[in-house]
Order: C-alpha cells, then structure tokens, then sequence
C-alpha cells in the first residue's frame, strides 16, 4: 500500500494524483533537496543517510559519478571531475577565465558555450549541473514515493537572465519540471516564515564554506524585493581553516612546504577544532608529524577568534556597503537571517548581532534553511495549501486570451490574477469538415483583435473532419512564475496537439500597458456594442452555412414550397447579416429557425428510421 | 467504535501537530473516489464539521466524520518506512479489496 502523509484541510488528493513538490538548494560546493511531508518541511537524505550531496560530477569511462563518489576523485582526477560548475553556468568562456584562472579543465566550445573535454567527450556546465539534479530528483522519487510535479530551485539574487534560463536549461536536461527560480535569500527568508510577518526591511547573511553573500530584501504586500547584494566571491568558512592552519604550523615550527599528507592532516584537525570551538571553550589537538612524532597543542575560542577576527570583519564591512547601496539604514533593518554552514561560528553570529543590533535568526540548521524554504515555496505552488495561503507572487498586467470567428477576443487569463495559473477553455470548429485552427495570442483588455496586441500564432493541425461544433478543441494558457507565457491546443477525440510559448510582457512597458488599460475603460460601450454585432453576424453566417448544408444532403425531405421559404430566409439573412443591426440580424436568425423547424424534424427522423432499420430489438 | 494507532503513528503524528502550530486534530476520513471506489482521507483538522465526531486517542484528537466512521471502525494508523519513503499506512479490517497501490479500496 502506498504511504500517505496528513494534507492540509480540504487539500486530500485523489489516488495516484499526490502532488508532490520539492526544493533544490543547488549550490556551488553542496547541493540539497527538501519537501514538505505532513505538514512539516525537511531535507531528504540518500540510502546512507546523507542529507548533503556535493556538487561534483566525475566522468569516468563507463560511468557519471555524483556527490561523494565523485569528491573523492577531485584529487586524483581533476581533469575528467567537474567542482563548482555553478561558478561557470551561463558564462561566457572569456568570463570564465578572467574570474577562474586556476581552473584545471581543457575548455573547449567557442566563446559563447564554454564545455569542459573529459573523457567523455565535451560538456558544458548545464550538463554537469543536470548530473547533480538528476541525482537529487531520483533521490526525491524514492524518498517521496512517486513523480515530482514540479520543483523550486533556488538560485543566487544577483544570477542574472542568462544563469538563470542556464539554470532552468539544466532541469530541463535533467527531466526536472521547473515550478520557478527562486532567490536564495528570498528562500532563508520563507523557511523563517518572513512571507506572512511584517513588511519591512530583511538582511540575510550567508556565509559558506567559500563564498559570502548579504542580500538586503524587503517584504512589500508578500512579495520581496531584492534592494542590494554584496558579498565575496573567494570569503568563507575554508578561509578560516587557512588561517588556523597557518597558525599550527607557526605554533609547532614547522616550514612549508610540508608533504601533501601532512597539510591534509593539519587542514582536517584545523576544520575539526573549529566546529568543536562551536560548543566547547578549549579543544586538544594533535599533529603527526612527518618524522612519526606527535606535536601537541591546545587551542582556547579566544584564541580562534583572534585568528578568524580580521575575515569576519571583512564580511561586516560588505554588510556596510551593501546597505549603503540599498539606501538603507541600519536601523531600518527588521530581521537577519543567517544561511550557510560558516554562520555557527559562535564569533560570527556574535559580531552579526552586534553589527545589526538584532539577534540574527539561526533555529535552522544554516546548511539547510534555503533548501527547506525553497520546499515551502514548492508545495504552495503544486497547490497542496488552500488558496488563501497563496503567496502572492506577481500579477498578470493585461488579459491574455484568444482570437474567435469574426475578429473577437476571448479572454482566457484575466488581467490582475496572480501567477502563476493555468486556464482552459474548450473551442470548437466552424466549419464542417474543418481539419485546422488558427490559433491567435493576443494581449489586451478591448473586445476586438485589431484594438489588442498580437502575441503569437500557431495551428493546430489534423482536427479530425467532422461536422461543424462536434470537435472539442481545448486551448490552455498557462502563464510561469517567471511571467512566461505557453499556448497549447489540444483536439480531444484525436488527441493531436499543439502549442506555442510567448513572453507576455516583453517590449511593454509600464507606461504602454497603463494606456491599453485606460482605452479599454473610454472604449467599454462602444466595445460591446461592436462585439454583440460581431458576436450576431458570426450566429448568422454559421447558421447559413449548416442549412446550406442540410439542403443539399436532404432536401428531398422537403417540398418545393417549403425549400423556396428556407432559401427566401437565408437570403434574408445574409443580406441584413452585412449591415450594422444587431436587432434586424436577430429576427432574421429567428425568421430562419421558424423556417427550417419542420426540415429538421424530418431530418432527425430519417436518421433515426435509418439507423434502426434492419436492426433487431434485442441489439438496440 | 474503535481507531487505534501504533506508537510510531502516534509520536508522528503528534509531532507533525506540534510542528504545525495550528490546528484541532486530525481527520480520518474516506472519500468516494479512485480506482477501487474509496480512498482514505488524512488530514489536519482547523474546522470541526456539524457531523464530526472526536475522539482522543493517544493525546491525540482524531476527528471522523459520521459517514466515514462505518468504513474505519477496527482500523488501525501505522507509521512505516518503505525504503527511503516514509509514510502513514492504514490498516482496515473491513476492506474487501484494493487497488494495486493499495491508496483505493472497497468495502
């Protein structure tokens, strides 16, 4: 039997249909996944209980290591086993070397699209970093017991357009369905639960094993705003493992360089002390050294403290000129979320209240709080929470809807709804025996297709031919959180599809958009006279077509009198179906409908008479 | 009229309760739907219904709703790991028959 967790009221799922989300923190050494089960939020761990997987792809010559297999192939194989690709995603190679210099991979790729020869031939970044999420994703299947509908994955706040698509490129690649990118910081902020508190002002502080970042949000009406980031790029916990190294060997006497084994040994006792200094005031520590010897030393907190002192001043110092980018003042600041492993050092989260004036934010776990707020975020948009507790993430600015018979817009997605949505209308054909649609993307508030803006045009081919209005043509607009707009339209009884993806608001702004707005409200009488003209002519010229087409299949069934009644009202119609009442086309449509009454009963008996005839009782 | 849970059920769902913040209890419930014709319901409970009836079992409020309770009489609430998948599991005496998953089932 399949295990259940506790929904939230009224958000019980049928059978097979477990909408099941995730968050990704995919970070730059580790990467982490996240759902919300029952109500509660928590990373998933791997078959051996491990929540962290490191960011390391190892391609060796049969197969593609992930995580920890690979880390241990970084030293020896550093060529074919790829750390860090986050530093490279969406990067320009000339970027990339500028920045990176010391890398050990053999680029290949032009300019544009960067790759990394290993001995399985060229990759580029998106690709390694689809290695990494591929992991995480079968991880989540198993620990979730089922598909993914949809992940958030978090991405730094100064990422820009092309990281970002870099990064959704990578879920794609990996079979990942994108709910949306969210902001690394923005994520801390969710897990904390910020998105439902105050508005105001919100710094997080993140500091890693090597990188530090401080981005400064704020909260306005449940949807933050990145004011300013800083940070340093080459500033983290590691640095603080260097600086007591360099203190060891000062301490024992010993000059560089040392044998590899021997700084391996003294960075690994440097790390250990430093997570022990968390909780205890004196650590032991003892060095083996090259001539079998033990060295032994103590190390107090102070002293440590004394030696980290200048780096976690260099993080305060970026936390200055970021707020001073911001325009913001220390004061104004409500919370400080602290984010990344380095932040439980007891002097950084001192010296972050200090700074601040706040007691920083620090119950969860640093390493794992934008993968957990990234889980929330992701369970709100598969709809697992009832719609009150919606986030508001963004609106639509204008209506998005569709073309019809006769230059009409049909509104599918009303201008203001929050996204991102799905909405779905069913259509059907004009014309008997119609294979194809045109389907046309339009963007505006005004009723007919000339007064709105084009999006997109496609077609849907391969309707099944049928009689005018038996196909079910189900169009559906689907709008992302990142304002992306897909089409699709799909014929029910054939099953064949099609669709299309826009970018809505691109090359509008705001100033374009507010004008649309106000031509809709001056123009709303004159609109709907035009649209119920439209609306009557297209009736008229349907209704014309399909007793055309009665006539010529039946009008056996009638008489001469009675065919020249139903011609005299057709031509009645279309001749006032070309003029501008929408009353006079109405009674002729009327004038019609009397006229062929008693054609169309005959019509339905006859096909009744046929389909019975030969037929015995007991196989009806 | 009897609903019981393993120890490991009830230290969940306690847990999940607490970590929520919110709520009365939790609903035990079935629906009409899915392959076999029912599927259970599990959730948190922050209004009670006009036919909800509570029960307090193992410090914990469980609330079924009358048309439910003829289905769930004699079950029992497991918390189990399968795997890497942990999850709650339903015990029921009265079901006659259930889907391949085993999320559906009749009576």
């Amino acid at each position: 039997m399949a295990l259940l967790q506790i929904a939230e009221p009224g958000q019980s799922t049928v059978p097979h249909e477990h909408r099941l989300a995730a968050g990704i923190d995919l970070g730059t050494t580790n990467s982490l996944i996240a759902s919300v089960q029952s109500g509660s939020a928590s990373t998933l761990s791997d078959d051996q209980g491990r929540d962290i997987l490191p960011s390391i792809v190892s391609y060796q010559a049969d197969n593609v290591l992930v995580g920890q297999t690979a880390q241990a192939l970084s030293i020896e194989d550093p060529e074919n086993t790829v750390t860090s690709a986050k530093r490279l995603i969406g990067r320009s190679l000339h970027d990339i070397q500028s920045k990176y210099p010391s890398l050990p991979y053999n680029f290949c790729g032009d300019e544009n699209h960067p790759e990394i020869m290993t001995r399985q031939g060229a990759v580029n970044p998106v690709q390694v970093s689809a290695e990494i999420l591929k992991s995480l994703n079968a991880r989540a299947q198993a620990a979730l017991g089922g598909d993914l509908t949809g992940v958030v994955i978090t991405v730094p706040a100064h990422f820009d357009d092309a990281q970002r698509q870099s990064t959704k490129d990578a879920a794609k690649l990996a079979g990942v369905s994108v709910l949306r990118l969210l902001n690394e910081p923005t994520a801390a902020a969710v897990a904390y639960g910020l998105d439902s508190g105050q508005e105001g002002v919100i710094a997080v502080y993140d500091l890693g094993g090597g990188t530090f970042d401080i981005s400064i949000l704020r909260l306005n009406k449940g949807v933050f705003e990145v004011l300013a980031t800083g940070g340093d790029s080459a500033l983290g916990g590691d640095d603080f493992d260097v600086a007591l190294v360099d203190y060891l060997i000062e301490q024992a006497g010993l000059v560089r360089p040392l044998s590899p084994s021997l700084e391996r040994q003294l960075m690994q006792q440097a790390c250990f002390a430093k997570e022990q200094l968390t909780a205890k005031e004196q650590v032991e520590i003892t060095i083996l050294l090259d001539d079998n010897s033990n060295w032994q030393t103590s190390l107090s907190k102070a002293q440590l403290n004394v030696l980290i002192g200048p780096l976690v001043n260099k993080t305060l110092r970026a936390c200055r000129r970021t707020l001073k980018d911001a325009e913001i003042g220390i004061d104004e600041v409500i919370e400080v979320v602290m984010v990344g492993g380095s932040t439980r050092v007891p002097l950084v989260r001192t010296e972050v209240e200090k700074h601040f004036n706040k007691t920083p934010l620090t119950s969860i776990d640093p390493d794992k709080v934008v993968a957990i707020g990234a889980a929330i975020q992701a369970d709100v948009l598969v709809g697992n929470k009832p719609d009150s507790e919606m986030l508001l993430l963004d609106v639509t600015p204008l209506s998005l809807g569709l073309e019809t018979m006769g230059g009409l817009v049909e509104k599918v997605i009303p201008r203001n709804t929050t996204i991102p949505v799905a909405k779905a209308q069913e259509f059907t054909t004009f014309k008997d025996g119609q294979t194809a649609m045109a389907v046309h993307v339009l963007q505006g508030e005004r009723e007919l297709v000339d007064d709105c803006r084009s999006l997109a045009r496609f077609e849907l081919r391969g309707i099944p031919a049928m009689t005018a209005g038996a196909a079910h043509i189900r169009v559906t607009f689907k709008v992302d959180a990142d304002g992306l707009l897909s089409v699709s339209a799909m014929e029910k009884s054939s099953g064949v599809e099609s669709s299309i993806e826009v970018k809505p608001s691109f090359g509008l702004d705001d100033n374009q958009i507010s004008q649309m707005i106000k031509d809709s409200m001056s123009n709303a009488a004159d609109d709907m006279q035009a649209r119920m003209l439209k609306e009557q002519q297209v009736e008229a010229s349907r209704v014309i077509e399909s007793v055309q087409a009665a006539l010529l299949a039946d009008s056996k069934l009638l008489t001469t009198d009675e065919i020249a009644a139903i011609e005299n009202a057709i031509k009645l119609l279309a001749q006032v179906s070309q003029g501008q009442e929408v009353k006079a086309i109405e009674n002729a449509l009327d004038a019609v409908n009397d006229s062929t009454a008693i054609f169309a009963e005959r019509r339905m008996d006859s096909s009744i008479s046929q389909a019975l005839a030969g037929q015995a009782v007991d196989k009806m | 009229m009897s609903v019981t849970m393993t120890p490991a059920a009830a230290e969940r769902v306690q847990s999940f309760m607490q970590n929520r913040g919110k709520g009365l209890g939790l609903r035990l419930g079935i629906k009409t739907t899915g392959c076999s014709g029912l599927a259970y319901v599990l959730e948190f409970v922050d209004d009670l219904n006009e036919d909800d009836q509570l029960f307090h079992i193992d410090d914990v409020n469980i609330i079924i709703d009358e048309k439910s309770l003829v289905y769930l009489d004699g079950i029992e609430l497991d918390f189990v790991k399968e795997g890497l998948n942990e999850g709650f599991k339903f015990t029921n005496p009265n079901a006659k028959g259930e889907c391949g998953c085993g999320e559906s089932f009749n009576v």
